[in-house]
């Protein structure tokens, strides 16, 4: 599905990654996970299209998408989450929906300003589409409220079904648990496998909680300081002693 | 003041006022997705004209497929503006794009010196637009009249793109957020793009309003009522389209009742426009509908 092939990614003097290879296959559920600073983010940004890697080639489905542009790269199926939420504050809940399902519709910039025919037909089947997404987190009740309006854990299932709308096959998601409390972060758990099987995606996510990645997670990729100091199971991450001294420190 | 010149006051007024609205609606446009003050704005005013102009004298079409045209081309020249003097800035700090725009501004003004001539040209009589209608004692061009209802008639179809169609949604969602928009598979160069065209192709229907209404052409003519409308929009608050329209409309009748009521300051006529922005900066420097943003520390 997804394939780096030793990406790296430079600011002047400072390597953010280095040599990252991350391989993972249909309908996975992969962690990456590492210290702050460690370039998780910037792994994300670079398969977004966000930046451009400076060395190494990244493949999806089998193509090179390397250095494509973001909006091109959404069109081939990859969709995100971000880290601090990024919804669309002016507007409420299902227009921040309907902007990322448009792309899906199939009509272009005259066709949706001059109302043409099959127009109407087709923004009335993304709005549908839009309510469906909304209803499976539980949103639909709150569609025309401010999307700032709402509380913290419902932006962030709102930031996941706005990638949703976009029909990705592989999904990425930047710190889904932050600033959730245990009780949320089981429900995520829950809700990020639902959605896996439900829309049959591959999911790549960066996560803190170690509860969740561990309990999620089929396999992970650790990073430190742009290194990829590990990969395997949970159990094999765990034992791993590199990153036992990444995260505390070495004795 | 009698009650007819209080009328022919108003009439002048509202005319101008709507005129001054069309093209702010450009610089707002355009501000609101990009956050870029267009100082070539008022130049692509007079390049609408030009190309009038020109398709009606020396093409000889009938006036309404020239305007047509030059329309047109106004807005594709807009468009070709962003693509040369600003999206290779997109990154780049605002003021290397605002240096980029003032360039393009005296760039395109002297190139215009230099194809069309320095010498004023007088635009052809458009029966149409140039017949003098009379209200009793309340005389008027009919251009005047035709001014303010293609001014509403664009405010009430730009807000139905901006709000409920997919481009305007985009167009928002741009706005909002770049980078976010381009992970949500906006294209947005595209919006960017139409935002350039819709913005030009009102300011060239500006631009031949204008020169119906005055009917001289040359290539300086862009400048004034360029800074003027950039003045209307900031007072409205810019990035708001109906704020722009107000500011376009409270620029025009200002400056009418200036002119009316005291005559002995015809001459500063211009100045007010800048006192008056003087003035709303000092009370309310987001604009008279501008949101107040708070900035979180």
């Amino acid at each position: 599905m997804l394939r780096t092939d030793g990406v790296s990614m430079r600011f002047g003097g400072l390597t953010a990654v280095a040599d990252l290879n991350i391989e993972i296959d249909k309908n996975e559920i992969i962690g990456l996970i590492g210290p702050n600073g460690a370039g998780k983010t910037t792994a994300f940004n670079m398969i977004t299209g966000v930046y451009a890697p400076s060395e190494g080639r990244i493949y999806f489905k089998g193509k090179d998408i390397t250095g494509e542009k973001s909006h091109k790269i959404t069109e081939r199926g990859i969709a995100r989450t971000f880290q601090n939420i990024r919804l669309f504050k002016e507007m409420n809940v299902l227009e921040n929906v309907l902007v990322a399902g448009y792309l899906r519709m199939g009509t272009n910039v005259f066709q949706a300003t001059l109302h043409l025919p099959g127009y109407l037909r087709k923004e009335k089947k993304s709005r549908e589409f839009a309510m469906s997404l909304l209803e499976s987190v539980n949103l639909a009740d709150q569609a025309e409220e401010s999307a700032i309006a709402l509380p913290y854990g419902k932006q962030r299932r709102l930031e996941i079904v706005r990638a949703l709308a976009t029909k990705p096959s592989l999904l990425l998601l930047d710190e889904p648990a932050a600033g959730m409390n245990p009780q949320e972060s089981i429900e995520l758990m829950d809700f990020i496998v639902k959605i896996r099987d439900e829309y049959d995606l591959t999911i790549l996510l960066i996560e803190h909680h170690m509860q969740v990645v561990m309990g999620v997670c089929e396999r992970m990729y650790v990073l430190d300081y742009g290194v990829t100091i590990a990969r395997g199971t949970p159990e094999v991450i765990q034992k791993d002693q590199k990153v036992i001294e990444a995260y505390l420190g070495v004795e | 003041m009698d009650l007819p010149t209080f009328f022919q006051q108003l009439v002048n007024a509202l005319s101008l006022g709507s005129l001054y609205a069309l093209i702010a609606i450009g610089y707002t446009m355009v501000y609101g997705i990009l956050r870029l003050i267009n100082f070539a704005h008022g130049d692509v005013f007079m390049l609408g004209a030009y190309f009038a102009f020109y398709a009606i004298t020396a093409l000889l079409m009938p006036w309404w497929i020239g305007f047509i045209v030059a329309l047109s081309l106004t807005a594709l020249f807009g468009i070709a503006l962003e693509r040369v003097a600003y999206r290779p800035l997109r990154d780049s700090p605002r003021l290397s794009v605002m240096i980029s725009a003032i360039g393009a501004s005296f760039l395109i003004e002297n190139l215009g010196i230099v194809i069309f001539g320095g010498r004023p040209k007088s635009f052809p009589s458009i029966p149409l637009f140039d017949t003098v209608v009379r209200f009793g004692p309340v005389s008027m061009l009919s251009v005047s009249l035709f001014i303010p209802v293609i001014t509403i008639g664009s405010l009430i179809a730009l807000t139905l793109i901006v709000n409920h169609t997919k481009t305007g949604l985009a167009m928002r969602a741009v706005s909002t957020d770049v980078d976010a928009a381009r992970l949500m598979a906006v294209d947005v160069n595209k919006i960017v793009a139409f935002t350039f065209g819709v913005g030009s192709l009102l300011a060239g229907l500006g631009g031949i309003m204008w020169t119906m209404k005055y009917p001289q052409l040359n290539p300086l003519m862009g400048i004034m009522p360029g800074l003027k409308c950039f003045i209307a929009a900031v007072i409205g608050g810019i990035g708001n389209i109906g704020g722009a329209v107000l500011g376009g409309f409270l620029l025009g009748i200002i400056e009418i009742l200036i002119v009316a009521f005291l005559p002995a300051l015809t001459g500063y006529r211009d100045a007010f426009a800048f006192v008056l922005l003087i003035v709303v900066l000092l009370v309310k420097p987001t604009g008279l509908l501008g949101k107040s943003q708070t900035v979180k520390v």
